[in-house]
C-alpha cells in the first residue's frame, strides 16, 4: 500500500459549496496533490481550474446488446426474458434493443436460438488528464449520454490518479465527489483515507447529512466537516456542532453565507483569488487537512 | 408554450412535470414543493419525491403518513443441497454478483441487477428468486395534497428500483385531477434518465453561474435526446443576463419565470419552512409557473 492518501470531499445535498471549496482548497494545496473530479454527471471542476487536457481516452463498462436484423427471426424470446423492458419491436416482427434500457445482463443473447444477438462494450464516457492553474493535474471526465455505470467511472478516475500521484510523487489526491449515496459516491469512498463533508446548516441539508455520514460510518471512515453559510440559521449550525462533536468529527473550518462565492465563480477565479482574506482561512483548513 | 409529446402523454391519464436541475442545491425542492402548496390552496395536486438518495420534499411538508411500501428487488438465493456446483451462475452473470468456490456459491445483493438470468438458467434449481429490500415508497395526504416519497436505503448504491417502483405505482394509481409534480434526481445519470422516461414535460430550475449553466445545459440535452419538452426557471437571479441569454439562445429553451438570489428566502428555507408567502413578487413568480403548467396539462388533454 502506498501512502499516498486520498482526501474525499462530499456532502449529500447538492449545492452546499462542495465544488468551489474543493477548488479552493486546490489552489492552496498547489503541486502538493492530484485532483480529481468524480462529480462525473455533472462535473463543474474543469470550469474554474483552466485546464490543458493532455490525455483524452473513451472509458467502456458493462455491455449493451445489439440485436442483428438480418438473422433475427422475430420469436420474441428476448422480449419475454428482458425485466428492464430493453427490447423493443419495430416493423416485420423484428427486435430491437433500447440502448437507455438495456442493462447490459446479457440474459438476451443467451437465450436467442438464431444468436441474432451480441453484447458490446459500452460507452461509459471520456476520460481526461489536464493540467490546471496551479501546475497540477487534473483528471476528469464526461459522462456518456444515458449515464450507465457512473460508478465505474468514478473509479476509473480515482485509478488515473492514483497512478498519477505514484509517478509524480504526490503526497495527496484531492476528490471533489458526487452528491447523494448512490454508486458514484460509494465508488468516490472505497479507498479514501479521509472525508471531508461539506455542509449547510438547512433542514434538509442536516437531514442529507445524517444519511452520507451512515454512509461514511459503513465504510469506517475518519470524517472531517466544514460548515457553509453558517449564519443562514445559526440555531442549527450549533446543532450541527453538537452533531460533530458526538460523532467525534472535526469542524475544520465554518464560513458565512457569501455571495463572493459565486461572483468570484462569474469571473472563472476561486474564492482564493478573488477574496484575499479567503486565502488565509483556506491555507488553515489545508493544514488541518494534512494533520488530520 | 412548449409541445408536449403526443406519444408520451396518450398513453397515460395524468400530467407529470419533473422539477429537474443537473446542479444541486438549485432550488429544485423548494420549487416543487412549494408550487405543489400553491397549488393545493385552490386544486387537487399530487407531488412526488423522487430524489431519493436524499429525499428532502417532506421535510417541508410535515404531513401525516397515510401508508407506507417497502421496495423490493428479486436477488439469488441458494439451496446448497440442491447444487451440483456446474459454475452456470458465475458465468451468466454479468456484474459478478455471483462467485462460485468448491463448496459454495457467494451472492452480493448490492451488485446484483436482477435481472433473473442466473436462477432461470440455473439447471439444478439451486439458485431461487427471493426478495430483497433497497428502499421504501410513503403515502402521504393533507387536504387537496397527496404526496408520496421514494426513499433509498442507506448503504444501497442502485437508486432506479426504487424510481421505477413508483412509477409503477403511479401507472396503476394516475391522479387524473390535477397536476402531478415530481421533484427529480440532481445529474444526469440513469436516476435522471429513468425520470425524465417517464414524465410528459420538464421544468428545469437552473441557477446563473457558470457551474449552474453548464449543469443545465448538459440536463437540456438529456432531456432532449429522450424526446420530453423543457422549460427553465431561474432561480438565485442578480441580473446574469450575458450568460442567461446566451444559454436561452444555444438551447433554445423558454424562461418562464426569475426568482432573484436573496438571504431572506434561504434563511427560511434553511428552517424548512414554504417561501411562496413570503412577498408579492415570490408568490407571483409561483403563479406564473403554476398557471404555464396548468394551461400546458389542459392542452395536453384536449
Amino acid at each position: 500500500m502506498s501512502d499516498i492518501r486520498e482526501i474525499v470531499v462530499i456532502s449529500g445535498k447538492g449545492g452546499t459549496g462542495k465544488t468551489s471549496i474543493s477548488a479552493a482548497l486546490a489552489m492552496v494545496a498547489g503541486t502538493e496533490i492530484v485532483l480529481v473530479d468524480c462529480d462525473v454527471d455533472v462535473p463543474d471542476l474543469h470550469l474554474i481550474m483552466s485546464p490543458q487536457v493532455q490525455k483524452r481516452e473513451d472509458f467502456y463498462a458493462g455491455e449493451l446488446a445489439e440485436i442483428d436484423g438480418e438473422k433475427c427471426i422475430g420469436c420474441g424470446v428476448c422480449q419475454k426474458i428482458c425485466v428492464f423492458g430493453a427490447v423493443q419491436s419495430s416493423a416485420e416482427r423484428k427486435f430491437s434493443i433500447d440502448s437507455l434500457k438495456c442493462e447490459g445482463c446479457g440474459y438476451c443473447a443467451r437465450v436467442c436460438r438464431v444468436n441474432a444477438i451480441a453484447n458490446y462494450p459500452r460507452l461509459t464516457g471520456e476520460a481526461m488528464v489536464s493540467t490546471i492553474k496551479t501546475g497540477t493535474k487534473l483528471v476528469h471526465a464526461n459522462l456518456s449520454l444515458g449515464g450507465e455505470n457512473s460508478g465505474k467511472l468514478v473509479a476509473e478516475l480515482k485509478k488515473k490518479a492514483r497512478v498519477i500521484a505514484e509517478e509524480e510523487g504526490k503526497d495527496f489526491i484531492l476528490v471533489d465527489g458526487s452528491p447523494g449515496i448512490g454508486c458514484p459516491v460509494v465508488s468516490g469512498l472505497s479507498g479514501a483515507s479521509l472525508v471531508l463533508l461539506v455542509v449547510e446548516p438547512t433542514v434538509s441539508g442536516f437531514h442529507d447529512l445524517r444519511r452520507v455520514l451512515e454512509l461514511v460510518q459503513m465504510f469506517s471512515l475518519h470524517a472531517t466537516a466544514i460548515i457553509n453559510k453558517a449564519d443562514v440559521n445559526p440555531k442549527l449550525t450549533h446543532e450541527m456542532k453538537e452533531f460533530f462533536a458526538e460523532n467525534e468529527i472535526e469542524i475544520l473550518g465554518e464560513f458565512a453565507y457569501d455571495t463572493a462565492f459565486s461572483r468570484s465563480l462569474s469571473e472563472g477565479k476561486t474564492i482564493v483569488e478573488a477574496e484575499q482574506s479567503y486565502l488565509q482561512k483556506f491555507e488553515k483548513i489545508y493544514e488541518k487537512i494534512k494533520k488530520a | 408554450m412548449l409541445k408536449i409529446n403526443e406519444a408520451s402523454s396518450e398513453k397515460r391519464k395524468d400530467f407529470r412535470v419533473a422539477i429537474a436541475s443537473g446542479k444541486g442545491g438549485t432550488g429544485k425542492t423548494t420549487l416543487a414543493v412549494n408550487l405543489s402548496l400553491l397549488c393545493a390552496e385552490k386544486c387537487k395536486v399530487r407531488l412526488v419525491d423522487l430524489d431519493v438518495e436524499e429525499p428532502n420534499s417532506g421535510l417541508f411538508l410535515s404531513l401525516p403518513t397515510l401508508d407506507e411500501k417497502i421496495v423490493e428487488r428479486a436477488v439469488p438465493s441458494w439451496d446448497k443441497e440442491k447444487c451440483f456446483f456446474c459454475g452456470n451462475c458465475q458465468e451468466v452473470c454479468n456484474f459478478n454478483s455471483i462467485i462460485q468456490t468448491k463448496a459454495v456459491v457467494m451472492v452480493f445483493e448490492q451488485l446484483c441487477h436482477s435481472c433473473r438470468a442466473c436462477w432461470e438458467l440455473c439447471p439444478s434449481g439451486a439458485l431461487q428468486a427471493k426478495s430483497y429490500q433497497v428502499g421504501k415508497i410513503s403515502f402521504y395526504r393533507e387536504g387537496n395534497l397527496e404526496f408520496i416519497e421514494g426513499r433509498l436505503d442507506v448503504g444501497q448504491e442502485q437508486a432506479v428500483p426504487v424510481i421505477a417502483d413508483v412509477f409503477s405505482h403511479l401507472d396503476k394509481n394516475p391522479f387524473e385531477q390535477g397536476l402531478t409534480i415530481i421533484d427529480s434526481p440532481p445529474g444526469i445519470a440513469c436516476p435522471t434518465v429513468e425520470t425524465f422516461g417517464s414524465v410528459d414535460c420538464i421544468l428545469l430550475v437552473v441557477e446563473p453561474t457558470p457551474f449552474g449553466i453548464y449543469d443545465a445545459s448538459l440536463t437540456v440535452d438529456v432531456a432532449r435526446n429522450l424526446n420530453k419538452p423543457v422549460a427553465v426557471v431561474v432561480n438565485k437571479y442578480a441580473g446574469e443576463d450575458d450568460l442567461l441569454g446566451k444559454f436561452v439562445a444555444d438551447k433554445s429553451v423558454e424562461i418562464i419565470a426569475k426568482f432573484p438570489l436573496d438571504k431572506k428566502v434561504a434563511e427560511i428555507y434553511s428552517q424548512g419552512l414554504p417561501i411562496y408567502a413570503v412577498n408579492r413578487e415570490i408568490t407571483e413568480g409561483f403563479s406564473q409557473v403554476l398557471d404555464y403548467l396548468t394551461t400546458m396539462m389542459e392542452r395536453a388533454r384536449l
